[in-house]
């Protein structure tokens, strides 16, 4: 890039994409307005390392991240810790992929994006801990590849790839758990004994109660991850 | 030909489109002729791009473009040079 007039002008139009991202990191929105302007700010300094010809989209987010890990992550709050323990493979889509006999009242039109709120979706990937909410934020929101997601992130493909199955796994449940805490997950229908011994009390608690529950204790609650991975890469 | 199992697999690799060639091919031939894989992998494929685009959709504080804007063209560390 010929100069920082240019640099600036063109990293500008990341602006509100970093500050989603940032949202999703910091999860309240002074903090993501202070990593966004710190993020740009960062960029604009060392702009000289900026190599001509490489991701400058790539090279922002990873100065996003960061700035994020060093600087905001001491002050996050941490609510309501609940465990990430092992999910079953494809645990959403057994149980709503036939969406038209999973769901209570619906009706053909309905899509799966009338099915969660913004909210709902935004506060699954915000639950998840950090070392999973950053690949899968990059991968599924931001549209990074492997390798990229491994360079912003210095770690090995292979743990993006591991940390972007658990964490992905994480989301969908608490997704099904936020649909059946509103309510929209029809009458459990014949369960075979495997499905039967997922829903565990809490979600039957969850359900039976409705949104109240829902608001107080499942959107604060923030998934421990208490496994250890392969370091393998 | 592969399996159920074996396509199930990969079924995230080829959503996020880092398999190769010859290993996707492999998939789409499984998928033209399973309705329960193909069924899968649209679902995931449809909650993939709700959730990008509902994780995508904050809009942004009035005024931050400029405030960022300010950051550019500034002597931060007062030697006289911009940054």
């Amino acid at each position: 890039m010929a100069d920082r007039t240019e640099f600036a002008e063109q990293a500008m139009q990341y602006a509100p994409q970093l500050y989603s991202a940032a949202l999703r990191l910091t999860r309240n929105s002074v903090d993501a307005e202070d990593l966004v302007q710190d993020t740009y700010l960062r960029a604009w300094r060392s702009f000289a390392t900026f190599q001509e010809g490489t991701n400058l989209r790539a090279w922002l987010y990873r100065i996003l991240t960061n700035s994020f890990i060093n600087t905001y992550r001491a002050k996050q709050r941490r609510p309501n810790e609940t465990r990430m323990d092992n999910i079953e493979d494809l645990y959403l889509y057994k149980r709503l992929g036939s969406l038209d006999t999973a769901l209570a009242n619906r009706s053909a039109e309905d899509t799966m994006f009338d099915l969660f709120t913004d909210g709902e979706v935004k506060a699954a990937l915000e639950a998840l801990p950090e070392n999973f909410r950053l690949p899968v934020l990059l991968c599924d929101v931001e549209g990074f590849a492997y390798k990229e997601i491994a360079e912003i992130l210095d770690i090995p493909v292979g743990t993006v790839m591991s940390r972007l199955h658990r964490g992905r796994k994480a989301m969908h449940k608490l997704l099904y758990d936020f649909a059946s805490a509103r309510g929209l997950i029809a009458d459990e229908p014949e369960q075979t004994d495997h499905d039967a011994s997922i829903f565990d009390a809490t979600q039957r608690t969850a359900a039976n109660l409705g949104t109240t529950i829902f608001d107080t204790t499942i959107l604060g609650t923030t998934i421990l991850d208490t496994t250890t991975e392969p370091t393998h890469g | 030909m592969a399996d159920c199992n074996e396509t199930l697999r990969e079924l995230e690799t080829f959503l996020d489109d880092e398999l190769s060639d010859g290993a996707r091919s492999v998939i789409h031939s499984h998928l033209d002729g399973c309705p329960d894989c193909l069924q899968a992998f649209d679902f995931h494929a449809e909650l993939r791009t709700v959730i990008a685009i509902k994780c995508h959709n904050d809009e942004m504080p009035a005024g931050l473009l400029s405030k960022i804007e300010q950051c550019f063209g500034q002597d931060f560390d007062g030697d006289g040079q911009i940054g």
